[in-house]
């Protein structure tokens, strides 16, 4: 069944509204000539003045890249990407490093202010130290500020620009940058890694605990760029680190790539809890425009007992293809993957996780809910692999799919690979319509069309959602809600 | 006038018409009991007074309290006080029961111009109206009618009655597959809700509900036309005929 004609005709008024985050912002860039060889990735390492061992490792990426093809495996249409008629780096001008929050464009900062973004360092609360979210912001390809470092470096918590962290902190960056997605990982792993322009870098010394949580928030402006950020986070031992990724971009009728790479480190004890709200422009209703947002995320349990959780609300971009994954080296290691997807109008996401267990008496969870409308398609591909020496190993997995109106698509694909006759793998599937019965029982108790649609679908969500920080979980069901909008039909 | 239906007409989108010509008159302060064979468009009148989609109304008025009833959308009918009490009520897996209500009450109340009623407030209208229908707060913490035996989805469709104390209450087979207490709750319900402001419509197939909520009028629905009305005695009546021997002796047509 699908959902009433009254409710389409509601729903599709209210998509008029669109996207909201699609402005433009006017600002003079420093931008390199389109294409890509090595005189480019040159040109970017020159610019950000990296050293000889950088350039040499981003050289080594490229000539893997070179020789490698984009992936094919995913159940996601791909218009062809002219990889030579793109931009690989767009710096808004007086970008040498902006020392303070009143060196920054105030022309930047007022978009910010437009996306709700506190930049501005609020003042702590009375009585509560280190209130609050401390924010990196990266703007095309280069991080225009990163707030509380002061408070944070108190507690010997370094977070700062991926530029920065090369400058600043080489040893740390050097010692774990690909070891966790190695430059020839995948085809858009290797083309970030000949290309990254920046990134957000934390490292959390033993013992601590970060009081606030650290925030990135990525944002697209210029035309016909790619954004091809990195982030690397160290949790040391004994460490826990709460971490929100928040992104949006442009409307605009051509496809604009995103391959950003992301590696967790977590050693022994550590806790690391990096939640995504991923909200880049979908394109319109007709499938024009959008971000391909081709991403490689992957945490790496390295010590005993330290945990990984990915929580992901994926509502935006045209093309989605990234499977947030956990290592778990280390015994008794936990590794955690809740994740909504929705796709609407023409949206495809091809997304999900991989959870390899190396180490004794390791566990995994997996809660998936894809949310498919419109003609969107939505596929969850996970893998769980059970090695060898793995004794003990758990894996809990459970995946739901929501399908409203009857053009849209979901599927499941599992893989599960079991080398360990003591493992623990379940695999729980559903797939559920919105059906006419649920609309009009909320309708006849008073519930407008769309209150009723957000109840239904903020409920089917509820356990992915309930994992978020508070911060964003009132953003991500608001946005869950207009992200449906204009959905049935 | 509370409900004033003339001439209903109502078919399905195949074509087939399961109304032929309803008319009935229920006034402020009354209980009325519609009952009739299985197929015979109960569940039809209640769905079409609700406002569900599917079907075409083809002939015939609606009005509620001087409304059009039928111009209005299902949500703003039942913000303008028109409850019905489904008799498959619908699972909502994930939305808690409380605040699925909570939502239902701030909308009428949003609707009526009333402020909204905040969390506290709200528990303590729960709490009262527990109290008065005398049923447990088991059903408040889960998931809307999820994993809920058939009485317990019966008496959350009361519970959720008489918290939002509809001008109109339409019962769609309540009675219905209920042990004698869950039959009891629903009529502390009914009984609690009976004032002078109010009417309510029992659709039923049996006289037992009756036995506990007494009706000012009894109506038989055969084959979509009311073949007959009456007071509380043509139910007893009904129940020892039969609908079958009941229609042939009206001179109607036997399903």
């Amino acid at each position: 069944m699908s959902a009433s004609l009254d409710t389409q005709n509601t729903v599709r008024e209210l998509s008029q509204e669109g996207y909201k985050y699609g402005f433009v912002t006017d600002i003079e860039a420093d931008t390199a000539p389109p294409g890509l060889d090595e005189s480019t990735v040159r040109f970017i390492s020159a610019k950000k003045e990296e050293p000889e061992w950088l350039l040499d490792w981003r050289l080594a990426a490229f000539r893997a890249w070179r020789e490698m093809t984009e992936p094919d495996w995913a159940k996601v249409n791909v218009a062809p990407i002219d990889y030579q008629a793109a931009t690989y780096y767009s710096a808004p001008k007086q970008s040498a490093g902006p020392k303070s929050l009143d060196e920054v464009d105030p022309e930047l900062l007022a978009m910010y202010e437009k996306l709700g973004i506190p930049l501005r360092e609020r003042a702590a609360l009375a009585g509560v130290e280190l209130a609050g979210v401390a924010v990196d912001a990266v703007f095309d390809s280069v991080s225009v500020a990163t707030t509380f470092k002061k408070e944070l470096g108190e507690l010997g918590i370094i977070f700062c620009s991926f530029g920065e962290a090369v400058r600043e902190h080489p040893e740390l960056v050097r010692r774990y940058l690909g070891t966790v997605v190695p430059q020839n990982d995948n085809f858009f792993a290797a083309l970030n890694s000949a290309v990254f322009s920046d990134g957000s870098f934390a490292y959390i010394p033993p013992g601590v605990r970060c009081p606030m949580e650290l925030s990135t928030y990525f944002r697209i402006n210029a035309a016909k760029t790619g954004q091809f950020e990195r982030t690397l986070l160290i949790a040391d031992k004994g460490s826990y680190v709460s971490y929100l990724e928040g992104c949006t971009a442009p409307q605009r009728d051509e496809n604009q790539l995103h391959a950003a790479v992301v590696e967790l480190i977590a050693h022994e004890d550590a806790q690391i809890k990096y939640s995504t709200v991923q909200n880049w422009y979908p394109g319109d209703a007709e499938g024009k425009g959008g971000i391909y947002n081709f991403v490689t995320k992957r945490g790496a349990c390295r010590g005993a007992r330290s945990k990984i959780s990915w929580t992901q609300v994926e509502t935006g971009s045209a093309i989605t293809w990234k499977y947030p994954s956990c290592i778990l080296e280390g015994d008794d290691s936990v590794g955690e993957f809740y994740s909504v997807a929705i796709t609407n109008n023409r949206q495809q996401a091809d997304t999900g996780t991989k959870m390899i267990h190396i180490g004794k008496n390791t566990s995994s969870t997996i809660i998936s809910k894809g949310i498919s409308a419109g003609r969107g398609q939505n596929t969850y591909r996970g893998l769980v692999r059970i090695q060898p020496r793995a004794h003990g190993a758990r894996n809990y997995t459970q995946c739901d799919s929501l399908l409203i109106g009857d053009r849209c698509g979901a599927h499941t694909v599992p893989y599960i690979e079991v080398r360990n006759p003591s493992a623990r793998v379940e695999h729980e599937a559903t797939t559920s319509k919105i059906s006419d019965d649920q609309l009009f029982y909320c309708r006849q108790r008073g519930l407008s069309d769309e209150d009723a649609l957000s109840l239904i679908v903020n409920g089917f969500c509820k356990e992915v959602l309930k994992e978020l920080p508070m911060e964003f979980a009132v953003e991500a069901q608001k946005l869950l809600a207009v992200s449906l909008e204009g959905s049935v039909g | 006038m509370m409900l004033e239906i003339k001439n209903l007409h109502a078919r399905l989108a195949d074509g087939r018409e399961i109304l032929k010509g309803i008319d009935l008159s229920v006034a402020a302060g009354e209980v009325h009991a519609i009952m009739g064979p299985n197929g015979s468009g109960k569940s039809t009148l209640a769905a079409v007074l609700a406002g569900r989609e599917g079907y075409e109304i083809t002939e015939g008025s609606v009005r509620y309290q001087g409304r059009d009833l039928l111009a209005m959308a299902a949500d703003e009918r039942a913000r303008e006080g028109v409850f019905l009490a489904f008799q498959y009520p619908v699972e909502i897996p994930g939305v808690n029961n409380t605040y699925f209500l909570r939502a239902a009450v701030n909308a009428q109340r949003r609707h009526r111009g009333d402020p909204e009623l905040d969390a506290g407030q709200f528990l303590r209208l729960v709490r009262a109206t527990l109290k008065l229908l005398d049923i447990g707060d088991d059903l408040l913490q889960r998931a809307v009618n999820v994993g809920f035996s058939g009485g317990e989805k019966k008496r959350n469709e009361i519970f959720q009655m008489a918290m939002l104390e509809p001008r109109l209450a339409i019962l769609d087979e309540t009675d219905s597959g209920l042990d004698i207490d869950a039959l009891r709750t629903v009529a502390r319900g009914v009984n609690g809700l009976r004032s002078p402001d109010r009417a309510i419509v029992m659709i039923t197939h049996y006289k037992r509900l009756l036995d506990y909520v007494e009706p000012d009028y009894v109506h038989v629905l055969q084959d979509g036309r009311i073949i007959q009305s009456g007071d509380k005695d043509l139910a007893a009546e009904l129940e020892q005929r039969g609908y079958g021997t009941f229609a042939d002796a009206m001179g109607g047509d036997a399903a």
